[in-house]
């Protein structure tokens, strides 16, 4: 017989290991900060008040929140398939086709709110296009995904540089990127959200395109556990074999995953382009599409944990800014490694602290155990 | 010098919650071949996993020949001279049996000295025991029998005197089985002692002195095996009376609703499993396919549902043609009456992390009635999960639990319920009781009478013979990709034996 797998309730599952993990991840961080002399104490309050001190500090954190929504977003719908998409970056760099170019089409003649759902159309095909090429490589070729995916960033980069400067460059610049929009390529900040809660948003760009993150998540949900086609993503997901039983068409499931999957990336482009910069540069994603295998990870790829881990990046990208500002001895590097410990104790040694969790929770209590039994996770 | 091989005192194990083995006593006296039987999941694997130190006893203590051990690993088993044939063998497919058997016991860094060593210790053991085989073979062409023969003579090597085989007949035909059996026989009269796991009880009739019989984790009993029956047994094994033969009456045939001919198919190897096979099923009857695992029992099974493509044939469902060399889909074929109990409930048939509910409509998902506009109606399809729990007896009852958690005969009751509940024209099972415990088995066997009784065409493929001599009407063998001969239930087993090792009738063996 097989050794059965002890089964943990939710809380545990869903709250009490990760929150495990990120415990180790900042107390490495914090020796590594002591190393190079300076008081992880300090550290921490830097980056507590650099997240969230200040209005404009929270809307800077938010705004980089909205974009590891939908890079986690993105990461989960492929996962839910058995799929690995590690080219969210790419799909994101190259949905900013989409953008830029209803953008700089419409931004003149037209208000924000139709030029939007437009670019979001935009984003989101381009995206699902760079997604849906690797997907069917695999579906038809064979060609593995996370290869392919992998290979399609570097194209994407070498893309766009191209398209950048023979393209999309007005005439006479000299720095890689479009035109400044008009208004009507310019998400509006959200003040108003801000200001609910007596909150000054200050500079910060945190724009609607959180909404749509919102929207998207809930999309998400929806897609993955109530229809047809995320049943039948789930079911590939866990077992081919009960798959081709099913009568679910392989090839079929798995392109029209990769597609959703980099349209979600896709959006990416919309918070940085349309909602901050206003125009596209070059390498505007900044690694993005590869914290949201993080996101992913860390969030079990369901959407509402995806929220949640979305804000903690949000919250050490923001708040490792201020660290990097307030104490000079710990440079942009060192928030890198921060960043890197929480990734690889929330991603990749997940089940680290599992056993111990494990033993600990269905030996104290004793409805741990009930639950444990009848239940499962 | 101590009367017993082995003493386990008041061993306990554990896992998570389930509690695997609770305080186990078993004497296995020296020079006797030993029974342990019980349902699946009654513990007796875990007991044996300890005693060859796979795992650790929470608490209790292992006495061999007398003396107490810690058996941390299998390397200590080893040295206590215990030697474990395992169900799925250890072997390296493309080494030598010399390079098999020395695996692990090489000696020094050069092979030289251990190869002459280990090829006159070979030849002394085939002596001793009459367990002849090629030393030089290549193992991945050697037939199951001659694999196994060789997993013995591994623990041999090491210098076993006790030898636990575990479920060793599962692969075997009925003559194969014998000659293990032979085996078994002189090894007892050289003084080894075999440890014998199983759960056919016949078996267990045929070669052992004593027997014992685990359920829910628990000794339970043990007894002579003179002194005991099958009846016992089984009531031991399952704690209640059990019918062991199926009532029924003789079959009424209708029209042909399955006709498969001149079915050829080839695994991605381009190795011929199913080769120019044709039978016909007609509705009202259940025609059972017995064979050796592995002859293209599955590979037959897979292409009729849709599964996998053949490379030639034709095959008719209710008078319509499917178009098995091509585009044939399984959702199709579901539609037009064909339902598949698939031989794998674990990988096709069920998903196991999916709730129960959802698992009773996997295949079915795309039917109108499960959908409310873009969505899934859970609502309908828990309260359509409801009703086949009551109507199958499913436990615990709860649409909402993850499929992993149930028992392997309530998660194969949850497949037959779902395939059978639709009312097909044609089903076709696959292995319907493998994994699954008694208790379930006398359900399960009922119910597929009740879909023949019911003017169902039904196609059986199972390696357990008893249950394709108990349910079927007619019987098909196949060997090595063909049909080698019909029969009808009432054929002896040495004479459906006989076909399945490949005697075809004439009496030619067919390679």
């Amino acid at each position: 017989m097989s050794v059965p797998h002890a089964k943990l309730p939710g809380w545990a599952e869903y709250g009490l290991i990760p929150l495990v993990n990120l415990a180790v991840a900042f107390l490495i961080s914090g020796l590594v900060v002591l190393i190079v002399g300076e008081s992880p104490l300090d550290a921490a309050y830097h980056m507590v008040n650099g997240a969230f001190g200040r209005g404009e500090y929270i809307g800077f954190t938010l705004y980089y929140t909205t974009t590891f929504i939908f890079t986690g977003l993105a990461v989960a719908v492929a996962f839910h398939c058995g799929l690995f998409n590690i080219g969210g970056e790419g799909q994101a760099y190259v949905g900013g086709i989409g953008v830029a170019v209803a953008c700089l089409a419409l931004d003149r003649t037209m208000p924000w709110y139709l030029v939007f759902p437009i670019a979001t159309v935009g984003a989101a095909f381009f995206g699902a296009f760079w997604a849906f090429i690797p997907g069917w490589l695999q579906a038809r070729r064979g060609s593995h995904i996370v290869i392919t995916t992998i290979m399609f960033n570097f194209i994407a980069a070498s893309l766009m540089n191209y398209l950048l400067n023979r393209v999309f460059k007005p005439l006479g610049s000299m720095s890689l990127e479009t035109r400044t929009f008009e208004a009507g390529g310019q998400l509006p900040r959200l003040d108003w959200l801000m200001s609910i809660f007596g909150l000054d948003l200050g500079s910060a760009p945190f724009n609607v395109s959180f909404l749509l993150a919102l929207l998207a998540a809930f999309a998400v949900w929806l897609l993955i556990s109530r229809t047809r086609l995320g049943y039948e993503m789930r079911t590939m997901g866990f077992s081919p074999t009960a798959a081709r039983y099913a009568g679910i068409g392989e090839a079929r499931i798995i392109i029209v995953t990769m597609a959703i999957s980099g349209a979600l990336a896709g959006m990416t482009a919309l918070n940085s382009i349309m909602g901050e910069q206003h125009r596209m540069q070059l390498d505007f994603v900044q690694g993005a599409g590869f914290v949201g295998i993080a996101v992913a990870l860390m969030g079990r790829s369901h959407p509402a944990g995806i929220i949640p881990a979305a804000l903690l990046f949000g919250v050490l990208y923001q708040g490792g800014a201020e660290i990097a500002f307030e104490m000079p001895a710990i440079s942009r590097d060192m928030i890198v490694i921060i960043q890197g410990l929480v990734i690889l104790f929330a991603g990749a040694l997940e089940h680290m602290f599992r056993p111990a969790v494990t033993r600990l929770v269905l030996g104290l209590s004793p409805q741990g155990r009930d639950t444990a039994a009848t239940r499962g996770a | 010098m101590s009367e017993l091989a082995i003493e386990l005192k008041g061993i306990d194990k554990s896992f998570g919650v389930v509690h695997a083995n609770r305080t186990i006593d078993l004497k296995v006296r020296k020079g006797t071949i030993h029974g342990i039987v019980g349902e699946n999941g009654a513990g007796k694997s875990t007991l044996m996993s300890i005693l060859y130190g796979f795992y650790q006893a929470d608490r209790g203590d292992i006495l061999i020949d007398g003396r107490k051990r810690d058996i941390r690993d299998p390397n200590a088993a080893i040295a206590a001279g215990i030697g474990m044939v395992h169900q799925h063998f250890m072997l390296v497919e493309n080494f030598t049996v010399l390079e098999n058997i020395m695996l692990g016991a090489e000696e020094s860094q050069f092979l030289n000295a251990g190869i002459a060593k280990a090829r006159a210790e070979l030849r002394r053991l085939e002596r001793d025991y009459a367990l002849e085989v090629d030393p030089d073979a290549v193992i991945g062409e050697l037939p199951v029998g001659l694999q196994q023969r060789v997993e013995i003579l591994k623990a041999l090597y090491r210098g076993a005197d006790i030898l636990i085989l575990d479920e060793p007949t599962g692969v075997l035909t009925p003559a194969e089985a014998d000659h293990l059996f032979r085996i078994l026989e002189q090894l007892k009269t050289e003084g080894k002692t075999v440890v014998f796991i199983t759960h056919k009880l016949r078996e267990i009739m045929a070669i052992t002195d004593e027997v014992s019989v685990m359920r829910r984790g628990k000794m339970v009993a043990t007894r002579r095996t003179a002194e005991t029956s099958v009846e016992e047994l089984a009531e031991l094994m399952v704690g209640r009376r059990v019918l062991l033969r199926v009532d029924k009456k003789d079959a009424t045939p209708g029209d042909t609703k399955l006709s498969v001919r001149d079915l050829t198919v080839r695994d991605s190897r381009g190795v011929t499993m199913v080769d120019g096979v044709s039978f016909d099923i007609r509705a009202g009857e259940i025609v059972g396919i017995a064979g050796v695992a592995g002859n293209g029992q599955s590979e037959l099974l897979e292409t009729i549902a849709g599964m996998r493509r053949a490379a030639s044939g034709t095959v008719t469902l209710s008078g319509r043609t499917i178009d098995v060399c091509g585009a044939a889909d399984p959702s199709e074929l579901r539609r037009r009456g064909l339902a598949h109990v698939p031989e794998d409930r674990h990988h096709a048939g069920l998903v196991l992390q999916f709730t129960e509910s959802e698992n009773a409509i996997l295949g079915y998902h795309g039917d109108p009635k499960y959908r409310s506009g873009l969505l899934l109606d859970t609502q309908a399809i828990r309260a359509e999960a409801e009703a086949k729990i009551a109507a199958y007896d499913i436990r615990p009852p709860d649409p909402r639990l993850k499929t992993a958690n149930f028992s392997g005969g309530n998660q194969q009751k949850i497949v037959l319920a779902r395939e059978m509940e639709r009312d097909p024209q044609v089903l076709i099972i696959g292995q319907p009781t493998r994994g699954v415990d008694v208790g379930a088995i006398e359900f399960i066997h009922r119910r597929i009478i009740e879909m023949r009784d019911q003017g169902k065409a039904v196609l059986l493929v199972s390696v357990e013979l008893d249950e394709i001599r108990a349910l079927s009407d007619r019987i098909l063998v196949m060997f090595a990709g063909r049909i080698a001969g019909e029969r009808t239930p009432a054929a002896s087993e040495g004479e459906i034996g006989l076909l399945m090792a490949g005697v075809e009738d004439g009496g030619e063996a067919a390679q």
